[in-house]
C-alpha cells in the first residue's frame, strides 16, 4: 500500500462514503465532498517528488495479482507522462464542486458521488500497466460521465448521453477486442511485458495483425480524443453537459484518449504507428482547422468550446505523431494547458449561464459593464486558450508547430493556420458577450463573480501563468518520459534520420521553391 | 548585470498596481504610479546606457531556461546593442511624453485606471520586444503589444465599432503572426537556434541566395509578419480603425512606436536579409506601394485622424524602402523622426479634438489658430518637419531613404518623390482646413491644460531638429555604412516636390477653397474609389471573410457535422433508440440501482474475458 495506491482509492472510498450521507442533507454532502476531494488533492500532491527525483522510471509501483485465472494484475505505478495528469484530476475534482455549489440543486447527493466515481476512474486510468485493468477504469469513467450528463445536463441531455456512451462504448468493445486477442497471443495483460515481448521479438505479430490491433485500439482512443471525423458526440456531450462534467470531460477525460495513445499504441506497434502517422497527421491537421470553422459559426458558447478542443486536440495528435521529442513534449504539455485553460473557460460560461439561463451568445452582450472582474478573468483565459505567448497554450503550441516544421513545412503552416483562427472565434465570442451595449436582461441578471467563484478559478489562473513562463517546473518528467517512449517507437536506424531530420526539411523547402 | 530587466519591470509593476488596485486609487494616485513607472523606466535606460558606454559589442543578459524539449532551447534573455539603445531611447522617451499628456487628454473619461493600467502593460511588452536577445522573446513582446493594441483600441468598449476595430487589429494581426512564427520555426530547423547572436553568426559563412532558398523564405514570413504589424500591403487594413482608440494610443502605439516593431525586427534581422536580396526587393516594393496607395487615401479623408493614420501607413511604407535597399540605418532613422512628428502630429489632433469636446471631421474645424494657439504651432511644426522641410527632422531621414533608393532603383526615388508631395499636400490641407479659414462648427473652442500642451512643446522641439541626432553614424558600426552619393539636384528635387504640395495645399483650401470640391468633382469615380479607401476592405470581406463565415456554417457544420456524420451515426440510430429506451429505463432515479448497473456491467466483461479464455 503505497501512496499511489491511497490517492486511487480515496476517491472509491468517498465516493462509497458519499452513498451513505442522508439524501435530504444536501450542506452535508457538499462540504463532505469539497473536504475529500481537498484532501485527496493535498495527499495527491506527495506523489510529486518521487517523480521529480525519478523522472525516466516508474514511482509507487504496486503490481500483485488480482485474478488468477485469466491472469489479471493489479499493477499500477507513476511516472512523468502520467504524474501531471493524475495532478490535473485530483485539482479538478474539487473546483468542480466549488462550481456546482449552487448550480446541482437536484439528487445532489447521486451528482456529487459520480464525481468522485468519475475521478477514480480517470485516475485508474492513467496509472495502470495491466491493459484489463486498464479497461476496467476506462469503463467506470464511463459511467459516472453518462450520469452526470443524463440526469443533471440540459434539455437534450439523453440524446447527448446515449450518443456519448455508444461512440464511447464501440471503440471500448473494439479495444476490448484486441486486449483479448494480445491476451490469447500472449498470456499476459502486462502492458510493460507485452512491450518487453514486443520489442525483444518473443511476441511475434504478423504485420497485418499489428495493424488491426492497433487500428483497434487507435479507434478507442481517437474516438475519445475526438480526433476528427469521430468528433460529432463532444458538442452534444458539452452542450448538455452540467458544468462539472464539461470541465471534467475536456480537462481530464479528453486526455484519457491522447494519454493513451502514448502509453498503449506506440510501445506496442511502433511499426503501425509508424506507417499511419502521415495519414494520422492528415486528420489532426484537417481537425484543427475544422473544428476552429465550425467553433466559429457556434451560436451557444458551449458548443464553442467544445469546437475549439477539436481543434485544440488535433495539435496534440500532430505533436505526437511527428514521433520527435519536440512534438512529444509539447503534445503532452499541450494535453496539461488545455485542460487547465478550456475547463476555466467552461467555468466562466457556466458562471454566465447560472445568471442569465442561457448558452446562447446572442442572449449577452456588454457583460463588461455589470460584471468587469469577470469579464477580465475570461478576457485572460482567452487569451490563453488562443495561445498568447507567456500563457500556458503557447508553450504547447510552440513545441508541436516546431516539431511539425521539422518533419514536413506543410504541416507547420497548416497547423498554424489553427492559431489564427482561434483567436477568430475566441475574441468574437468575448466580443459579442462582453462588449458592446448592455441589454436589460443582462443588467438585472448578471452579477460580478462572488467568492466561492473566485476560489474556483484563481487556481486555474495561476496555473496559466505559471505554466507559460516557468515550464521547467513541468516539462522535465515529461520529457524524461518521452525519451524512453520515443525509443521505443523509433527503429534502430531512425536515430540518423532524426538527426538528418533538419536538413532534410531545408531540402524540402529548396524543391518547394 | 546592469540588471536591464527593471527597464520593463518598471511598467509591469505599474500594470499590475493599476490593474488590480486603480478602481480604489484617486486619479492622482494612479497618474502617479502611470508616469512614474514609466519615467523610473527612462531614467534607468539612461543609466544602463551611460554605463554601457560606447556599445560596441551587444551587451547580452541571461535571465533563465523558458523552453527546452529536443531541438528547442530558448531562454528569456535581454540584451542590449546599438539598434536597441535607439528603440529604448524612442519608446521610454516618448511614451513618457505621452503619459504625461493623457493625464491632461483622458481627465474626464471613465475607466481611468483601466486606460493607464493598459498603457504601462503595453510599455512592458515594448520594452520587452526591443530588448530580445532572442527570436522568442521578440514574439513574446510581439504578441504582447498585439495584445495592448486590441485592449486599447477597444477601450470604449460599449461602442461596437471599436470593438470591431480592435477585434480586427488583433486578427489581421495574427495573419502577419502566422508568417512571423513560421520564419521562428523555420530559422530554428536551418540554425538550430533563436538567439540573434548565433543565427547571425552561422549564416555570415552562407552564401548569399541569389536564387530564392531557405533563408529567403525565412526572410520572405518574416516580412509577412512585419506587414501585419507594421501595417504594409495587404495587412495594412487594420491601422486606419484602430483611431477607434483614445488619442493618446493612436499616438504612442498606431504611430510611434508599436507599428515600427515591423521595421524594428527585419532591421534586427539584417544579417538575414543581406543573405536573401530576393527578399530585400520584396521589402522594398511593398514598402513603395503602400507608401503611394495610402497617400492617396490620405489625399481625401475629412476626419482628422484618419488623415494622420494613412499618413502613418505611408510613412511606415517609406521606412521598409530604407530597409528593402539596404539603407537599414536611415529606415531606423525615419522610425525614430516619424516617432516624433507623427506622435506630434496626432497629440496636436487629439488637443484639436478635446478642444472641440470630440469632434474629428475637418469640414466641421477652421480659423482655430487664435484660439488654440499653442496647439497651432506645435502641429505646425510637426506639419513642416514630416513635409521635407530642411533642415528639419523628417527631410533628414527622407533624404537619407530616398537617396538610398535612387542607388538602388533611380524609379524607386521618383515613385517615393511623388509620395513626398502627396505627404505634404495632405498634411498642410489637414492644417489649413482645422486652423484657417472660418469656424464652420459648433463647440466652444479652448486651449488645452499644461500637461498636454508641454508634451507638444517638447516634440515640437524635437521634430525641428530631431534630426541633428544623426542616426545613420551611431548604427554604421552595425549596418556597414551605406555609401549612397550625396547628389545635392536629387536633395533639391524631393524638396522641391514637398514644396509643391504646400503651396497646391495652399492654393485649394486657403486661396480658392472652391477649387478642391471641382476637382473632386471632375475626377468624380476615381475620386469616389479613393475616398472609399478602394474598396479594400469591401474585397476582403466579399472574398475571404463572408465565404468562410458562410462556407463554415453551411458546408462544414449544418453540411458535413450535423448532415453527414451524425446523419450516419443517428442512421445506426433505431440501434441508439433501442439502447436509449433501455438506459431511460434504467434511470429510474436509484443511486444504488445505477451502482448495481456498475458492478454488473464489469462481472458481464470480466466473464467474457475468461470465457475467451487464454494461455497461461
Amino acid at each position: 500500500m503505497n501512496l499511489l495506491d491511497i490517492v486511487l482509492f480515496l476517491p472509491a472510498i468517498g465516493f462509497i462514503i458519499g452513498l451513505l450521507l442522508p439524501r435530504e442533507n444536501t450542506s452535508l454532502i457538499r462540504n463532505f465532498t469539497i473536504a475529500f476531494s481537498l484532501l485527496v488533492f493535498v495527499v495527491s500532491l506527495g506523489l510529486i517528488p518521487n517523480v521529480l527525483d525519478n523522472p525516466g522510471g516508474s514511482s509507487f509501483v504496486t503490481d500483485r495479482v488480482w485474478i488468477e485465472y485469466p491472469a489479471i494484475r493489479y499493477h499500477v505505478a507513476l511516472d512523468g507522462l502520467s504524474l501531471w495528469l493524475v495532478i490535473l484530476s485530483t485539482l479538478l475534482t474539487p473546483i468542480c464542486v466549488l462550481i456546482s455549489w449552487k448550480y446541482i440543486q437536484k439528487q445532489t447527493k447521486g451528482f456529487y458521488a459520480f464525481l468522485l466515481l468519475l475521478e477514480f476512474g480517470v485516475i485508474g486510468v492513467f496509472v495502470s500497466l495491466d491493459l484489463f485493468l486498464f479497461y476496467v477504469f476506462w469503463e467506470v469513467s464511463l459511467v459516472p460521465m453518462y450520469f452526470l450528463i443524463g440526469i443533471w445536463g440540459h434539455e437534450k441531455r439523453i440524446y447527448a448521453a446515449v450518443k456519448f456512451f455508444l461512440y464511447t462504448l464501440t471503440g471500448s468493445l473494439l479495444m476490448l477486442a484486441a486486449i483479448i486477442w494480445l491476451y490469447n497471443k500472449s498470456g499476459t495483460f502486462d502492458l510493460l511485458l507485452l512491450t518487453d515481448m514486443i520489442q525483444k521479438g518473443r511476441l511475434a505479430l504478423t504485420s497485418g495483425e499489428s495493424f488491426w490491433l492497433f487500428l483497434a485500439f487507435f479507434f478507442a482512443f481517437a474516438i475519445k480524443v475526438p480526433l476528427f471525423p469521430l468528433h460529432t458526440w463532444l458538442p452534444d456531450a458539452h452542450g448538455e453537459a452540467p458544468t462539472a462534467g464539461s470541465v471534467m470531460l475536456a480537462s481530464v477525460m479528453l486526455k484519457m484518449g491522447t494519454y493513451a495513445i502514448i502509453r498503449v499504441c506506440l510501445p506496442l506497434f511502433p511499426n503501425a504507428a509508424r506507417e499511419a502517422a502521415p495519414y494520422i497527421i492528415t486528420l489532426a491537421i484537417i481537425g484543427i482547422i475544422y473544428g476552429a470553422l465550425v467553433a466559429m459559426v457556434q451560436p451557444n458558447m458551449k458548443r464553442l468550446v467544445a469546437y475549439s478542443s477539436v481543434s485544440h486536440l488535433g495539435f496534440v495528435i500532430l505533436g505526437i505523431f511527428t514521433f520527435t521529442q519536440t512534438g512529444m513534449d509539447g503534445a503532452v504539455y499541450q494535453m496539461l494547458s488545455h485542460g487547465v485553460s478550456t475547463g476555466a473557460l467552461f467555468i466562466l460560461v457556466g458562471y454566465l449561464y447560472e445568471r442569465r439561463h442561457s448558452l446562447e451568445i446572442a442572449d449577452f452582450g456588454g457583460v463588461s459593464t455589470p460584471a468587469p472582474w469577470l469579464s477580465t478573468v475570461f478576457v485572460i483565459t482567452t487569451l490563453a486558450s488562443v495561445g498568447l505567448p507567456l500563457l500556458n497554450n503557447f508553450v504547447g503550441e510552440f513545441l508541436v508547430l516546431q516539431a511539425a516544421m521539422q518533419v514536413n513545412i506543410l504541416y507547420a503552416a497548416f497547423a498554424a493556420v489553427g492559431v489564427i483562427l482561434s483567436s477568430v472565434y475566441m475574441l468574437w465570442m468575448v466580443q459579442r458577450t462582453f462588449f458592446g451595449e448592455t441589454p436589460d436582461e443582462v443588467k438585472r441578471h448578471v452579477f460580478d463573480m462572488t467568492g466561492r467563484e473566485w476560489a474556483a478559478m484563481v487556481p486555474l489562473l495561476i496555473l496559466m501563468v505559471w505554466m507559460g513562463i516557468g515550464t521547467q517546473s513541468f516539462l522535465p518528467p515529461i520529457r524524461a518520459n518521452n525519451v524512453k517512449t520515443l525509443e521505443m517507437v523509433q527503429p534502430p536506424a531512425a536515430a540518423i534520420n532524426a538527426q538528418a531530420a533538419p536538413v532534410k526539411a531545408v531540402v524540402e523547402v529548396r524543391d518547394a521553391n | 548585470m546592469h540588471q536591464l530587466w527593471l527597464i520593463p519591470a518598471f511598467p509591469l509593476a505599474g500594470f499590475l498596481i493599476n490593474g488590480i488596485a486603480g478602481r480604489r486609487l484617486s486619479k492622482t494616485a494612479v497618474n502617479i504610479v502611470a508616469i512614474g513607472s514609466v519615467l523610473l523606466s527612462f531614467l534607468w535606460v539612461l543609466k544602463v546606457l551611460a554605463g554601457l558606454g560606447s556599445l560596441d559589442d551587444v551587451h547580452v543578459e541571461r535571465y533563465f531556461t523558458w523552453i527546452q524539449s529536443g531541438i528547442v532551447n530558448v531562454s528569456f534573455d535581454y540584451a542590449v546593442d546599438r539598434l536597441s539603445a535607439v528603440m529604448l531611447l524612442i519608446v521610454t522617451g516618448i511614451g513618457l511624453l505621452i503619459h504625461i499628456y493623457a493625464t491632461g487628454y483622458m481627465s474626464h473619461e471613465g475607466g481611468y485606471y483601466r486606460f493607464f493600467a493598459y498603457m504601462n502593460l503595453f510599455m512592458f511588452f515594448m520594452l520587452t520586444l526591443v530588448l530580445a536577445a532572442n527570436y522568442l522573446v521578440l514574439f513574446v513582446g510581439w504578441e504582447g503589444v498585439g495584445l495592448c493594441s486590441y485592449l486599447l483600441i477597444g477601450f470604449y468598449f460599449h461602442k461596437k465599432s471599436a470593438g470591431d476595430a480592435g477585434k480586427k487589429a488583433f486578427i489581421v494581426n495574427r495573419i502577419g503572426d502566422f508568417g512571423f512564427s513560421l520564419a521562428i520555426f523555420l530559422i530554428m530547423v536551418t540554425f538550430g537556434s533563436l538567439d540573434f547572436g548565433q543565427v547571425f553568426s552561422k549564416v555570415q559563412p552562407m552564401a548569399v541566395e541569389h536564387q530564392a532558398g531557405t533563408i529567403t523564405l525565412i526572410c520572405i514570413l518574416l516580412m509577412v509578419g512585419a506587414a501585419g504589424k507594421s501595417a504594409q500591403l495587404p495587412l495594412y487594413v487594420w491601422l486606419p480603425d484602430a483611431m477607434e482608440g483614445p488619442t493618446p494610443v493612436s499616438a504612442l502605439i498606431h504611430a510611434a512606436t508599436m507599428v515600427t516593431a515591423g521595421v524594428y525586427m527585419v532591421g534586427r534581422s539584417a544579417p538575414l536579409f543581406n543573405h536573401a536580396p530576393i527578399a530585400l526587393d520584396v521589402v522594398a516594393i511593398v514598402g513603395l506601394l503602400t507608401a503611394v496607395m495610402s497617400a492617396t487615401i490620405g489625399l481625401t479623408q475629412y476626419d482628422i485622424k484618419k488623415v494622420f493614420a494613412y499618413s502613418t501607413v505611408s510613412q511606415l511604407g517609406y521606412m521598409f524602402l530604407g530597409l528593402g535597399v539596404g539603407a537599414y540605418s536611415a529606415g531606423i532613422y525615419h522610425v525614430m523622426t516619424h516617432a516624433f512628428f507623427k506622435a506630434l502630429l496626432f497629440l496636436g489632433a487629439g488637443s484639436v479634438i478635446h478642444a472641440l469636446a470630440g469632434e474629428q471631421d475637418l469640414r466641421l474645424m477652421g480659423g482655430l489658430r487664435k484660439k488654440i494657439p499653442v496647439t497651432f504651432l506645435t502641429l505646425f511644426c510637426a506639419a513642416i518637419a514630416i513635409s521635407g522641410v530642411p533642415p528639419f527632422s523628417g527631410f533628414m531621414s527622407k533624404d537619407a531613404i530616398l537617396l538610398a533608393a535612387h542607388h538602388h532603383h533611380p524609379w524607386m526615388y521618383w515613385v517615393g518623390v511623388v509620395t513626398a508631395g502627396m505627404t505634404a499636400f495632405y498634411v498642410f490641407r489637414a492644417i489649413f482646413m482645422c486652423f484657417f479659414g472660418t469656424y464652420r462648427g459648433t463647440a466652444h473652442p479652448h486651449e488645452s491644460p499644461l500637461s498636454m500642451t508641454v508634451p507638444l512643446g517638447i516634440l515640437a522641439l524635437l521634430s525641428l531638429g530631431g534630426g541633428f541626432l544623426d542616426v545613420p553614424r551611431y548604427l554604421e558600426p552595425m549596418f556597414g555604412g551605406e555609401h549612397a552619393p550625396h547628389d545635392t539636384s536629387l536633395v533639391v528635387i524631393s524638396v522641391m516636390a514637398g514644396a509643391a504640395g504646400i503651396l497646391l495645399a495652399f492654393l485649394f483650401y486657403i486661396v480658392k477653397p472652391g477649387l478642391a470640391d471641382a476637382v473632386s468633382r471632375a475626377f468624380g469615380p476615381v475620386y469616389r474609389l479613393v475616398y472609399d479607401k478602394y474598396r479594400v476592405d469591401e474585397l476582403y470581406d466579399a472574398t475571404i471573410v463572408h465565404p468562410t463565415r458562410d462556407g463554415s456554417r453551411i458546408l462544414l457544420w449544418r453540411g458535413f457535422d450535423v448532415g453527414i456524420i451524425d446523419g450516419i451515426v443517428n442512421g445506426t440510430g433505431s440501434l441508439a433508440r433501442l439502447i436509449g429506451g433501455a438506459l431511460r429505463h434504467m434511470q429510474s432515479g436509484y443511486i444504488r440501482r445505477y451502482a448495481a448497473w456498475v458492478v454488473l456491467g464489469a462481472i458481464v466483461l470480466m466473464a467474457a474475458a475468461t470465457q475467451m479464455g487464454g494461455r497461461r
